[in-house]
């Protein structure tokens, strides 16, 4: 790796490197919307100052987005809905 | 208590995303459509103990998981699940992150379509241990707090971060292996190529 490459977590100044940890490790509970309204606008202010932090943020950001939509079959199978609503009707019927 | 005659109107709407999730666990359309079928027989036959005004889709996810687990999960081998816990934090950033800085001009979600096909952030998803893949899919796929995947999975919100920690871990991981087999396979192809694959830290 080359000093300038991006490295999150790995910045040079102590403080900042405290800020920096302390963000990574709360990315999912953010990108997950399980912080407190605060916490959330803490993380933000940081984002807007650290520039590596954002990155990683926008990495697993766009990571999330990939996979939901990957994951997400365009249509059902032909003929599903209708069967299963036949199904339903049928048991209704039967009591 | 919910009226079963209502059943059909308020529970039809979420057969495409329980059908997904079918998808992502069962790997196969048969059996998929199988589990979302068996799926919506039990939720009606249980309807009646259904708390209306209570999240419906949650109620539903449950019955899935569930009847995925008791009917599928004999059948499947167990793949070794201790091998997520030597993944380190942020590991595909910490690969694939470093190309930014040459490609200052496009979106970080230009970067990631173009390292990932569909077929393989899904085949990522289907290879994770069962339990992971699961916490995975309800997080991230259906967008479920971890309060809701408890409560779907019967678990401690504890261990619904701890999965969904590993498993997302494990989704990195093996996008990663991903990228590096089809370097192998561009390097066959021509140098050109081989420039827009990720370099290997």
């Amino acid at each position: 790796m080359s000093s300038d490459e991006v490295r999150p977590g790995e910045p040079d100044d102590v403080a900042a490197w405290a800020e920096c940890r302390e963000s990574l490790t709360e990315l999912y509970w953010f990108l997950d919307g399980e912080l407190t309204v605060q916490r959330r606008s803490l993380i933000r202010t940081h984002l807007e100052a650290c520039n590596k932090c954002l990155e990683t943020y926008d990495f697993e950001a766009e990571l999330r987005v990939a996979v939901s939509t990957s994951c997400r079959e365009r249509q059902l199978p032909p003929g599903l809905r209708e069967r299963i609503a036949k199904v339903l009707i049928e048991m209704a019927e039967e009591r | 208590m919910a009226d079963q005659a209502k059943f059909a109107d308020q529970a039809m709407e979420y057969m495409p995303s329980l059908y997904s999730a079918a998808m992502r666990m069962t790997r196969k359309p048969v059996d998929a459509e199988d589990l979302v079928q068996e799926t919506y027989l039990r939720a009606y036959r249980g309807f009646g103990g259904f708390q209306e005004g209570t999240n419906l889709k949650a109620w539903l996810y449950r019955i899935l998981t569930n009847t995925f687990i008791n009917r599928y999960r004999s059948q499947q081998r167990r793949p070794d699940e201790t091998e997520l816990d030597d993944v380190e934090d942020f590991y595909l950033y910490r690969r694939l992150g470093g190309l930014e800085g040459a490609k200052a001009t496009r979106s970080a979600e230009d970067e990631l379509l173009d390292h990932f096909t569909e077929t393989q952030v899904k085949d990522a998803v289907e290879s994770l241990p069962e339990q992971f893949r699961i916490a995975v899919l309800l997080a991230d796929v259906e967008g479920f707090a971890y309060k809701e995947i408890a409560d779907i999975l019967d678990i401690p919100i504890g261990t619904v971060m701890s999965r969904l920690h590993r498993g997302r871990k494990g989704l990195q991981k093996r996008l990663y292996d991903f990228a590096v087999q089809r370097r192998l396979v561009d390097r066959e192809r021509g140098p050109e190529e081989v420039a827009s694959v990720a370099e290997q830290p």
